[in-house]
C-alpha cells in the first residue's frame, strides 16, 4: 500500500495524477477463510480491519451483495456523537468517539472528520429534563456535554429561530463540542484500503444466499460466487440481518424501516455545526460540498424497499422550516431512503448468536455510523476470542431473554 | 406514500392510519407458566419478512377500526386486506419468491396464485 503523504501527492501531481495504484483489489474468494464477514459497509470492513490489526486474523473475506460502502455507509447523515445515556452505551460510544479522534491518521486516509459540535434540541418540559438528566449522565461518564439555554443556543447557531411564537418553540439544548461529522464513504474506502493492505480480501457482487450449519455449527456461507468455507462468519449486514440470521433459523427482535435523509442544492457555508431535534423530528448539517444535509423519522412500517412516504419528508421538512425560516427558498437536490435495522430498546445486538461460531452486529436503528469504528473494535475482538469485549458485552442477544434491556430511545436522536 | 383500503372505508392515503406491528401474535394464555425466552419470543422477536408480511393498521383518523394487511415489504405492493378474526394463506414461499425474481429479470410472469381468506374461526394459538 502507498502511503498518502504532501510527497506521494506532489509526486503524483507530475503525471496529473494519472498514476494512482488501485486502493484495494478485487480478488476471486477463496475456497475457504478463517472469517467471513457478510457485509462491505463501514462496520464490516471496520471489524476486518481491526481482526487484521489488533488480533493478527488476516486470512479474512468481507463479502458483500452490492459494493463496498453503498448500503447505509453510503446513506446517512453523517453524524458522530458520543452523549447516550445509559453507562454501557455512553462507554461504548465513546470508545468509538476516541477512535474517530484518530482514525485519519490511524488510516492514513483522510476521513474528513469534522469536530463541529451537536446540538441535541429540547422543545418542552419533559425534553429539557430529560437533556439536562442526560448532560450530568454523560459528565459522570468523562464525556463532554453541556446544556445551553436558548440564548445560548442561537449563540452557538445564529441562524436558528428561538422565537417563543414557535409551535415548538427551542428551550435549550444539550451540546457535544466534540461531536461532529465525517466523510461517510471515505470510512468505508479508508478501512477497505487498511484492511486490504494487511491482507483481507474484499469481494464485492458476492450476495449470501445461505449459511451452513452443521450440528449447531457454522461452517461457510453459500454465495453468489459458489460455496466459501469459513472457520467464523460473521454479520454485518444492516437491514437485512433477519434475512440472513433466517438462513441459520435465529429469531431476532429487529425490525427493518426506511430511514429517509435529502440534501438542498449547494450553497455557501450557513451552518457551522450540527443540529438535530428528537421532537420535531429533523437534523440537520452542511457539506463541505455547501449541500445542507436532512434526515428525516423512520417510516413506521416494516419495509426492504429504499424507499419511505412523502408525508415524512413533508413533516420533516416543516419542522426544518421552522427552525430554520431561511432555508424556505432552498431547492432539493435529492432524497433517498435506506433501511434500518431497529431494536426494540434502540440499542445494538453486538455478539454471539445461537449458532457456533456465528456471529451477529446489527440493530443499530437510525445511528450506526457513529458507531463504525468502535462497533468495528468490539465486534473484532468478539470474533477473535470467542467472547464480547466488555465494552459490547451488554449487547447480547440474551439482554431479549434476561431483561437488561439498554433503553436508549431518548438518546437514539430519531425515534425508533 | 401509501394507499391502504379500509374494510370499511375504503382507500384511503397512509397518513389516515397507523401501523400496528406484525398480525397473528397471540398473547399467551399460560402466561404464569411461560420461561423467560417463551416471553422473549412473544414480546420481542419478529419474522421481520422480506416479502409478503402480514401486519395490523387502525384507521384512526377514519373510522377507527383494526384490520390486518398482507403487505410486500419490497415493493410495498398491497396483497390483500381482511379483517381483524380472520386468517391469511398465503401462497407457499417459494411462490412468492420466484415471483419477485421474475420481476427483477423480465421474463414471463406466472400466473399469480390469488392470496385465500378464510373466514373460519381463528386458530387459538394464533391471534388475530
Amino acid at each position: 500500500m502507498s502511503r498518502f503523504s504532501i510527497f506521494s501527492l506532489a509526486r503524483n501531481a507530475m503525471s496529473w495524477h494519472q498514476n494512482w495504484p488501485s486502493q484495494w483489489r478485487s480478488p476471486e474468494p477463496k475456497p475457504e477463510y478463517d472469517v467471513v464477514i457478510i457485509g462491505a459497509g463501514g462496520h464490516g470492513l471496520a471489524t476486518a480491519y481491526y481482526l487484521a490489526k489488533e488480533h493478527g486474523i488476516t486470512n479474512v473475506a468481507v463479502i458483500e451483495k452490492g459494493w463496498l460502502g453503498g448500503g447505509n455507509t453510503g446513506r446517512n447523515t453523517t453524524i458522530v456523537r458520543s452523549n447516550y445515556l445509559w453507562d454501557e452505551s455512553g462507554l461504548f460510544y465513546e470508545n468509538a468517539m476516541k477512535l474517530w479522534e484518530n482514525l485519519s491518521q490511524e488510516l492514513n486516509y483522510n476521513v474528513m472528520f469534522s469536530q463541529r459540535g451537536v446540538m441535541n434540541l429540547a422543545h418542552n418540559l419533559g425534553d429539557v429534563r430529560e437533556s439536562v438528566r442526560r448532560v450530568n449522565a454523560n459528565n459522570l461518564n468523562g464525556i463532554d456535554a453541556e446544556w445551553l439555554n436558548a440564548e445560548q443556543v442561537k449563540e452557538f447557531c445564529p441562524i436558528i429561530n428561538i422565537s417563543k411564537n414557535s409551535r415548538y418553540p427551542v428551550l435549550g439544548a444539550t451540546l457535544q463540542r466534540r461531536g461532529g461529522t465525517a466523510r461517510h464513504d471515505a470510512v468505508a474506502w479508508g478501512y477497505a484500503r487498511g484492511a486490504d493492505a494487511m491482507g483481507v480480501d474484499v469481494i464485492q457482487n458476492c450476495e449470501v444466499q445461505g449459511l451452513m450449519v452443521e450440528g449447531g455449527v457454522i461452517k461457510g456461507v453459500r454465495t453468489s460466487r459458489g460455496e466459501i468455507k469459513a472457520k467464523k462468519v460473521a454479520m454485518a449486514c444492516a437491514g437485512h440481518t433477519s434475512v440472513v440470521a433466517d438462513m441459520a433459523g435465529i429469531r431476532l427482535p429487529i425490525e427493518s424501516h426506511p430511514l429517509q435523509a435529502l440534501v438542498s442544492e449547494p450553497m455557501k457555508p450557513v451552518i457551522d455545526c450540527v443540529v438535530m431535534s428528537n421532537a420535531v423530528h429533523v437534523y440537520v448539517s452542511q457539506s463541505d460540498k455547501g449541500e445542507l444535509v436532512m434526515g428525516a423519522g423512520i417510516d413506521p412500517y416494516v419495509g426492504y424497499s429504499q424507499r419511505g412516504s412523502l408525508h415524512v419528508i413533508e413533516n420533516q421538512l416543516a419542522a426544518a422550516m421552522e427552525l430554520f425560516p431561511l432555508f424556505s427558498r432552498t431547492r432539493l437536490m435529492r432524497s433517498w431512503g435506506g433501511i434500518v435495522d431497529t431494536c426494540p430498546d434502540a440499542s445494538p445486538i453486538v455478539g454471539k448468536t445461537p449458532v457456533k461460531n456465528l456471529y451477529v452486529n446489527a440493530g443499530w436503528g437510525t445511528g450506526g455510523f457513529k458507531a463504525t469504528p468502535g462497533s468495528g473494535f468490539c465486534y473484532a475482538h468478539t470474533i477473535a476470542k470467542d467472547e464480547p469485549h466488555p465494552l459490547n458485552a451488554p449487547f447480547s442477544i440474551d439482554r431479549f431473554i434476561t431483561g437488561a434491556l439498554v433503553d436508549e430511545h431518548g438518546a437514539a436522536g430519531v425515534a425508533h | 406514500m401509501l394507499y391502504i383500503k379500509c374494510p370499511w372505508c375504503g382507500e384511503r392515503d397512509e397518513t389516515e392510519y397507523h401501523y400496528g406491528g406484525e398480525a397473528h401474535i397471540a398473547r399467551p394464555e399460560n402466561p404464569d407458566e411461560l420461561t423467560d425466552a417463551e416471553w422473549a419470543e412473544y414480546v420481542f422477536m419478529r419474522t421481520n419478512t422480506k416479502g409478503v408480511h402480514r401486519e395490523r393498521w387502525v384507521h384512526s383518523d377514519g373510522c377507527r377500526r383494526w384490520f390486518n394487511v398482507a403487505r410486500n415489504t419490497v415493493t410495498n405492493e398491497i396483497v390483500a386486506v381482511y379483517k381483524a378474526g380472520e386468517k391469511l394463506e398465503l401462497p407457499a414461499a417459494e411462490a412468492v419468491k420466484a415471483e419477485a425474481e421474475t420481476k427483477k429479470a423480465p421474463a414471463k410472469k406466472p400466473a399469480k396464485k390469488p392470496a385465500t381468506v378464510k373466514k373460519a374461526a381463528v386458530d387459538k394459538k394464533e391471534g388475530a
